[in-house]
């Protein structure tokens, strides 16, 4: 089975700071991947790199057949990458339904040639607002969200694009037990219709019951890629985690 | 309302100011109602930018002047045409020239429209105050090089002589009529155009880019190519509403067309207006308008920036988000209780 995402010894730099350092990773059609690593560890610069929001140096990303190097963020999103950000960020002046709509017009209409009408696109907007349970706030505004809402309209947004690869950078952070448990619902729920997921997390509850598969990223270089329950014993991973 | 009703609905609201404009027959009415006019051009191009784009450009006078100065620079060459070219070339061109007035403006939109597409370009990753500056520091280069360019006239500047009446066919109109009757078409086209844009893919786009950039990339929206479109269509329409101009005014001098008071006028309009819908720069400049047009005549034209200025502290404090967010606030919170 070829990998629908294969990045290829990606580095990235900062001026004089390698953030990171011939990353290699490959991710198989319909997994549940959890990524996982220390504060300033280069996660969020690969979800970066992986969805054109910065370019890599050097190295290469391939997504589903296809080479992304040098492609802007839009366009990757076109082809089928979709994130959710760590801090969410939502289209402050649009109501919750404008701000799926987004993705719609530009990104799933644009690829399906579907969605032709208004009314297609008001019933999309409502049905991915019901499935992560905001479908009665369609008309408001993302202020009047709270925490774990805003996540899941951010994750809804994501969602809106009809991605294959769906990246969800931290989106737990901050969150209690139950809404954790929440959004690990509407996670597995996603990867059952078939969407492959990548999970950055810190929360160790969430990620080892989500991941199939497991990367820990140290100082931009990946250190170890398994079985979840191996790689927590690794006793590289426990230095870097926990110092000698 | 749908946009057909919309455009035909402009078209009788137009026709309505036309009849009422034509019965008075006043030449000063023309006149004041003309620069009102312009600057509803102005301040709903520079919304197009600054309101829904987010991006505040403060060298609207520049895509103003240009639009005007393109004209001039077609009349000096209508001028030229026997001492430059030999005589059947000369004769061949005095059938073309002098270019009337919609060509001029069609020329003034596409040289402005593509100067706007080059500082898009150019200013593509500066947000903010960065933008506004870059924007400023190239009104400044282009007045530079109109202050330097003889054929145009220069820091002299140039005369215009404005013929006294139109025929049009059998009738005659005066010149200031037709130059009126023009800026209400084009002001049309340009609210047409903006309330077009708000209800559309583009509209909406363009709202990302004032929310979130990085954000309405990931959703797909490919911001660069938004960001010309808005500059390019901002400066099209800033030439368009100059290229008459020198008709206008019959003596155009850099110092004028490059004024602070356009620069200043087509951010304060949409400002006090709302910046957020078509009809925010409309009602602003018809206030803004209306008010200079009445301290001119009864105090002074030097009070005319002073008026803005006030304005706009008042509104800043008042009703930062413009008359039009003032209203809808109101409504809101009638709606709530």
């Amino acid at each position: 089975m070829t990998a629908l995402l294969h990045v290829d010894n990606l580095t990235k730099r900062f001026g004089g700071f390698v953030a990171l350092d011939g990353v290699a990773l490959e991710v198989e059609p319909g997994e549940r991947m959890g990524l996982i690593g220390p504060n300033g560890s280069g996660k969020s610069t690969l979800v970066n790199c992986i969805c054109g929001t910065l370019q890599n140096e050097s190295g290469s990303v391939h997504f589903d057949g296809q080479v992304m190097d040098g492609l802007a963020a839009h366009e990757r999103t076109h082809r089928g990458v979709a994130r959710s950000f760590q801090l969410p960020r939502p289209f402050h002046s649009m109501s919750l339904a404008d701000n799926l709509r987004i993705p719609l017009l530009y990104t799933a209409h644009a690829r399906s040639g579907l969605l032709h009408s208004a009314g297609d696109l008001d019933a999309r907007c409502h049905e991915l607002l019901n499935m992560v349970g905001l479908a009665g706030k369609s008309r408001r505004m993302p202020r009047d969200l709270t925490q774990v809402e805003m996540r899941k309209l951010e994750l809804a947004r994501a969602m809106a694009a009809e991605p294959k690869l769906l990246i969800a950078d931290e989106s737990m952070a901050g969150l209690s037990h139950s809404e954790i448990d929440d959004i690990l619902a509407l996670l597995v729920r996603l990867n059952e219709r078939g969407i492959t997921i990548i999970l950055i997390e810190h929360i160790m509850r969430a990620v080892m019951s989500f991941s199939q598969r497991l990367a820990v990223l140290v100082s931009g270089k990946k250190i170890a890629d398994g079985k979840p329950e191996e790689v927590v014993r690794d006793p590289e991973v426990v230095r870097a985690y926990l110092g000698q | 309302m749908n946009t057909t009703k919309f455009i035909l609905a402009m078209i009788a609201a137009g026709a309505a100011v036309l009849a009422v404009a034509h019965s008075l027959n006043v030449d000063y009415f023309f006149f004041a109602a003309y620069t009102i006019l312009q600057f509803i051009v102005l301040a709903t191009a520079w919304n197009i930018l600054g309101g829904y784009c987010g991006y505040v450009n403060f060298g609207s006078a520049a895509f103003f002047a240009l639009g005007a100065y393109s004209s001039v620079a077609l009349i000096k060459f209508d001028g030229a045409i026997d001492s430059w070219f030999p005589e059947g070339v000369a004769s061949f061109l005095h059938h073309v020239f002098p270019l009337p007035i919609p060509v001029l403006i069609v020329i003034g939109a596409v040289v402005s429209g593509v100067v706007g597409l080059g500082m898009g370009y150019l200013t593509l990753r500066l947000r903010g105050a960065f933008f506004a500056i870059a924007t400023l520091a190239m009104a400044v280069v282009l007045q530079t090089l109109i202050v330097n360019w003889d054929f145009v006239g220069g820091s002299r500047g140039a005369y215009i002589i404005r013929p006294d009446t139109l025929e049009v066919g059998r009738f005659q109109v005066s010149y200031i009529e037709y130059l009126f009757t023009l800026m209400l078409i084009l002001t049309i086209i340009a609210l047409v155009t903006a309330r077009t844009i708000e209800r559309s893919q583009l509209g909406f786009g363009f709202a990302t880019i004032r929310d979130d950039e990085l954000a309405a990339e990931a959703c797909g929206v490919p911001t660069l190519r938004l960001k010309l479109i808005a500059t390019t269509l901002s400066g099209a329409f800033m030439g368009m509403a100059g290229a008459p101009f020198p008709y206008y005014i019959g003596y155009l001098q850099p110092a004028s067309a490059f004024g602070l008071e356009y620069a200043v006028n087509s951010i304060a309009m949409p400002m006090i207006g709302g910046t957020t819908s078509w009809i925010g720069p409309l009602i602003g400049a018809v206030v803004l308008g209306s008010a200079q047009q009445y301290a001119t005549v009864t105090i002074s034209s030097a009070v005319n920036l002073l008026i803005v200025g006030l304005m706009l502290v008042a509104f800043v404090i008042i009703a930062p988000k413009g008359l039009l967010g003032l209203v809808q606030d109101r409504l809101q919170a009638r709606r709530s209780s």
